[in-house]
């Protein structure tokens, strides 16, 4: 599903974010990529959106090579992913449910079908009852969700969640891990950045460790 | 189809909310556009009425000859035929002094004035109609008539029409280096009107590149916003050519009545109206697209 092969990227400025990074991760996976803040973690994931490029190496999706699309294919690449940004990236001039809604508005979804998407996808994540709610009123835990129900709404293939838990407390870490696990269950391949050990400890599953833009 | 429908008619709805979101602003652009739309649309209609005149009054360009106040009957006659066989007229009519004065009496009222006159100050005269030609053509003519024996003077009366022909043509390219140069200030409106939006929702492009939007769906709302404006200011600009040719058409009914006279500005026609709303939704849109085009890749992702 993804494949890195000797991908390598350097910022302008010279800083290497990752050296001769190569891994692959099956349909239905779910990885986690660890390391300290400026491992390369997300850079990791933005090369995946092509969000950056690599300057060497390619990166899979699909078995499309990410790193040589044209730019008018882009849109058709990202809408198969469901990304989870480290900011969040919502939307502060509209809704709870219009954040969510976006997705859908882009790929032309009709306002029936889609209306039915965005309570689905809300109540996966148990903000049903706020979709009126400007995301500002949201608690943190409750935004990381609404970014998740954003991510999800149009059921992609691959969901990549960039320090999910970042400035959560364990509970609601916690709570955010299950909701994963749970995509995983139903076959979403799911590809999590996170520096923060301790969520990992009981779940059994694949870890990327970087160091250094170095894969361990 | 109707589902692309569906979605225009939605990308139309948002760009008009928008819209009137920015009450007082969007208010203001469209006076602007309606403005400085509103300069050459009038100052063509005013143009257009007076080629009506002129088209109305050299139609039949013709030549007056007026005689010696002593002309005999006979000479009268042999220049009546001399005229009638020249080449280069179509017809001839002859007015009698007696009767041009009848007439003078009759269309002007002036007839108490006209009867208390000694003697009868009116000459005989030809009405002499050329054969279509150019106003050298027709002067040449005139000149050639006036020296004819027996004709104390020749008139051309289209004379002044052509003049004022050419000065139309003068007034015309007036209009059009005005309307080219509001018409780079429409899109410059325009341009910077979307460049602010596009500032404004910045986060929400980003967001939308970031999720998957083609560039053909981050453009489309600023282009229909353009439009739409280009189209509110053109109907601005109707508004405002149209209200002022009724009132100087008040005015106009008064000064007219003075010269016995019912002169009259007709408004913008039906092609000329649809013009100015198709050229102003243009220029709008035009507007946007440049701004767009010129601020949407700097924002990133690529």
């Amino acid at each position: 599903m993804i494949s890195f092969n000797q991908v390598h990227k350097r910022y302008p400025g010279g800083y290497e974010a990752l050296k001769n990074v190569s891994f692959d991760i099956a349909e239905g996976e779910m990885v986690f990529v660890t390391g300290h803040s400026g491992a390369g973690k997300s850079t990791l994931l933005k090369l995946i959106a092509a969000i950056e490029r690599p300057n060497s190496g390619s990166v899979l999706v699909n078995n499309q090579n990410v790193g040589a699309l044209k730019g008018g294919a882009l849109p058709y690449l990202r809408r198969n992913l469901g990304i989870i940004f480290q900011d969040h990236k919502l939307l502060f001039d509209r809704n709870v449910f219009d954040n969510v809604l976006l997705p859908l508005q882009i790929c032309g979804f009709d306002h029936r079908e889609s209306g039915k998407r965005v309570r689905a996808a809300l109540d996966k994540v148990g903000l049903l009852k706020r979709e009126k709610a400007n995301p500002i009123a949201l608690s943190g835990g409750e935004q990381q969700r609404l970014c998740i129900a954003r991510a999800i709404v149009n059921r992609p293939a691959i969901l990549l969640a960039d320090e999910p838990t970042g400035n959560l407390d364990a509970a609601y870490a916690r709570e955010i891990m299950a909701i994963f696990s749970s995509f995983h269950q139903v076959g979403a391949t799911l590809l999590i950045s996170t520096h923060d050990e301790s969520v990992l400890q009981d779940s059994g599953v694949r870890r990327l460790i970087l160091k250094e833009g170095v894969l361990q | 189809m109707t589902r692309a429908f569906a979605l225009h008619l939605g990308v139309l709805r948002t760009v008009l909310r928008r819209m009137f979101a920015s009450k007082l602003a969007g208010f203001l652009n469209i006076l602007v556009i309606g403005i400085a739309l509103s300069l050459p649309a009038g100052m063509y209609l005013l143009l257009q009425n007076a080629q009506g005149l002129v088209a109305q009054l050299s139609d039949a360009p013709q030549i007056s000859l007026f005689l010696e106040m002593n002309a005999k009957a006979e000479d009268v006659d042999r220049l009546h035929q001399q005229l009638a066989q020249h080449p280069a007229v179509a017809g001839v009519g002859f007015v009698a002094r007696a009767q041009a004065l009848e007439q003078l009496k009759q269309s002007t009222g002036l007839s108490d004035l006209i009867s208390g006159l000694e003697q009868n100050p009116l000459p005989d005269a030809f009405v002499v109609h050329p054969k279509p030609g150019d106003a050298q053509s027709l002067d040449r003519l005139r000149g050639e008539l006036a020296k004819l024996p027996g004709v104390k003077e020749a008139q051309l009366d289209s004379a002044w029409a052509y003049k004022l022909e050419a000065l139309l043509k003068f007034g015309r390219m007036g209009v059009l280096i005005l309307a080219s140069l509001l018409s780079l200030a429409l899109i410059a409106v325009t341009f910077n009107t979307i460049r602010l939006q596009i500032l404004t929702q910045h986060d929400e492009i980003e967001v939308a590149k970031l999720i998957g939007a083609t560039d053909g769906f981050i453009r489309r709302p600023f282009l229909y916003f353009g439009a739409t404006q280009g189209l509110l200011g053109g109907i601005m600009a109707w508004f405002i050519v149209t209200v002022s040719l009724l009132l100087l058409n008040g005015q106009l009914g008064a000064l007219a009545q003075l010269y016995a006279s019912q002169f009259t500005l007709h408004p913008l026609s039906f092609g000329d109206s649809l013009s100015l709303l198709l050229f102003s939704v243009y220029l709008g849109w035009l507007g946007a697209w440049l701004s767009v085009a010129r601020h949407l890749s700097q924002i990133g992702p690529r």
